[in-house]
């Protein structure tokens, strides 16, 4: 079913009786073309960009639970490329010219609202370093504004601009970053992935591979065997335990970063910001509810929730750039297992294992990355070969030396 | 969180730092593969969901490093003893590092 105006009226005169279910639940087929495993954003976008521009509609995605419960249902829902490296930055371009077109793409309301990503400075130092960042982001296409302390005023008027510790001077703006509603992408990745031809099949965990002649022949789930000569991964929190499956060791850590909503008010910001002095970010949701988070609790854990030491240090970055936050009432706070990867950025490549494709690494930037990252997989899976803008997200530059450390903190995934 | 420090006792998460896998062993740099034992040294993990074996630098108490036995599903703290003998064995400690 198209979903259209004439649609929404047709059903509204018929008391919206005719809805059918948004996509088709599926068993597993014997054997399929492709096998992602994986029903998150990552996965599903796959499959939608394998079936759509290759013209692969053999596929299944296979997922553990329901589709959307891990990270694509814990995130913070913010979409943005204001990246430095030139390795990151033409990959997270390409994913908001994705999301600028999604919703005519995938007939669906996924509720992209380019409202708008501030990030402020405190100190001449960091100053210079956005003016670095917006410069790298404006050579590669991607709209970047130098705010000064007066201009974001004017945009924000609440924030503690007389922080005697950390004033604030200023702040680089990317206008087309935003947000987007998390599961309505997933729900319209589905959908459309469906509507191809894909098969979604979920509650179906994936036990074992299935390797014949040392390649790879297909997986032993929980709802019987399911030959292919193509799987790609995509399960980004627990690669590492899919991967061992396989007999893979890889350069990535799972880590818990947690996410907290407050009780709905009144329209209070318009967009994205985030606090340059800690790690503190913050936007509204459409339901008036504040959503804010910051860093990693830092240890290893696939717990999906965190500790109050993290909780009081997220807290004390929100007062300590908007003191009216005291005001309002956290109302939840939920924890998602981050892939931290070993420089902070991801990975979408071959494995020495033949047929068998990595999407992982994600770090806690997966969400903005979902179009993107779909794409990219989607055309490894293909074509076998490297998507021009995610040519950098090679599984071997680490031992190459060839690393993507936007902060650069080495080898320290709880760091990123 | 609460980890029990064998010499403070059990004490809040907040008071110690975390280092990570304490299974890393500083290759020998005169081996013929050791560029490819440094790699896997440097940026492989087992990465476990259940039992994990980790450092932890109790910072703002007694400044032990501890190794901690730990569940990554649960959090639940299995283990945990001074972490002395891992340095000298293993050449991990460099104060300041583990944030």
């Amino acid at each position: 079913m198209r979903y259209s105006i004439l649609s929404l009226m047709r059903q509204a005169i018929s008391g919206h009786r005719g809805w059918t279910p948004v996509w088709r639940e599926a068993a597993p087929k014997g054997a399929y073309d492709v096998v992602i495993i994986g029903g998150g954003g990552h996965g599903l976008a796959t499959a939608h960009y394998l079936a759509k521009v290759h013209g692969i509609t053999n596929v299944a995605v296979v997922e553990k639970g329901w589709v959307g419960s891990g990270n694509a249902g814990r995130n913070t829902t913010i979409i943005r490329s204001n990246y430095l490296l030139p390795g990151n930055n033409p990959f997270y371009e390409w994913s908001m010219k994705l999301w600028e077109g999604l919703e005519q793409d995938l007939n669906y309301n996924a509720m992209v609202s380019q409202r708008g990503v501030l990030n402020l400075y405190h100190s001449d130092a960091q100053g210079d370093a956005y003016v670095r960042r917006g410069n790298a982001m404006r050579m590669h296409g991607v709209d970047a504004e130098l705010l000064d302390a007066a201009a974001v005023r004017r945009m924000l008027p609440f924030l503690d601009f007389a922080n005697a510790r950390f004033p604030i001077q200023g702040g680089l703006l990317q206008r087309r970053g935003g947000t987007a509603r998390h599961d309505a992408v997933v729900w319209g990745y589905a959908r459309a992935a469906s509507e191809r031809g894909v098969d979604i099949i979920q509650n179906c965990e994936v036990t074992d591979f299935i390797r014949e002649n040392g390649r790879i022949a297909g997986v032993q789930t929980t709802r019987g065997a399911i030959r292919t000569p193509k799987i790609g991964m995509a399960v980004a929190g627990n690669t590492s335990r899919v991967a061992r499956m396989a007999g893979l060791k890889l350069p990535i850590e799972s880590h818990v970063l947690q996410a907290f909503v407050s009780e709905a008010i009144k329209p209070f910001i318009p967009g994205v910001v985030t606090f340059g002095a800690g790690h503190f970010y913050l936007s509204q949701s459409d339901k008036g509810g504040l959503v804010f988070g910051g860093d990693l609790d830092g240890y290893n854990s696939y717990a999906q929730r965190g500790n109050l030491p993290t909780v009081e240090d997220v807290c004390e970055g929100g007062m300590s750039l908007i003191p009216a936050l005291g005001r309002v009432r956290m109302l939840r706070s939920w924890g998602g297992v981050m892939d931290m990867s070993m420089d902070g950025s991801p990975i979408i490549d071959r494995t020495p294992i033949e047929g068998l494709y990595l999407n992982a690494g994600w770090c806690y930037g997966g969400f903005k990355a979902t179009p993107a990252s779909g794409w990219c997989f989607a055309h490894l899976l293909a074509r076998d070969e490297l998507h021009h803008v995610a040519r950098a997200y090679r599984l071997d530059r680490f031992a190459g030396g060839h690393l993507l450390d936007e902060k650069g903190v080495g080898a320290q995934p709880n760091l990123h | 969180m609460r980890i029990q420090c064998p010499y403070c006792g059990e004490r809040d998460l907040s008071e110690f730092a975390y280092h990570g896998d304490a299974s890393f062993k500083r290759p020998d740099s005169d081996a013929p593969d050791a560029q490819a034992r440094f790699f896997a040294e440097v940026y492989l993990r087992d990465n476990p969901a259940g039992p994990h074996e980790e450092l932890w630098y109790h910072a703002t108490g007694c400044r032990s490093w501890l190794r901690v036995r730990r569940n990554t599903r649960t959090h639940e703290i299995l283990g945990v003893e001074f972490a002395k003998g891992d340095f000298a064995k293993h050449d991990v400690a460099r104060p300041g590092t583990g944030s």
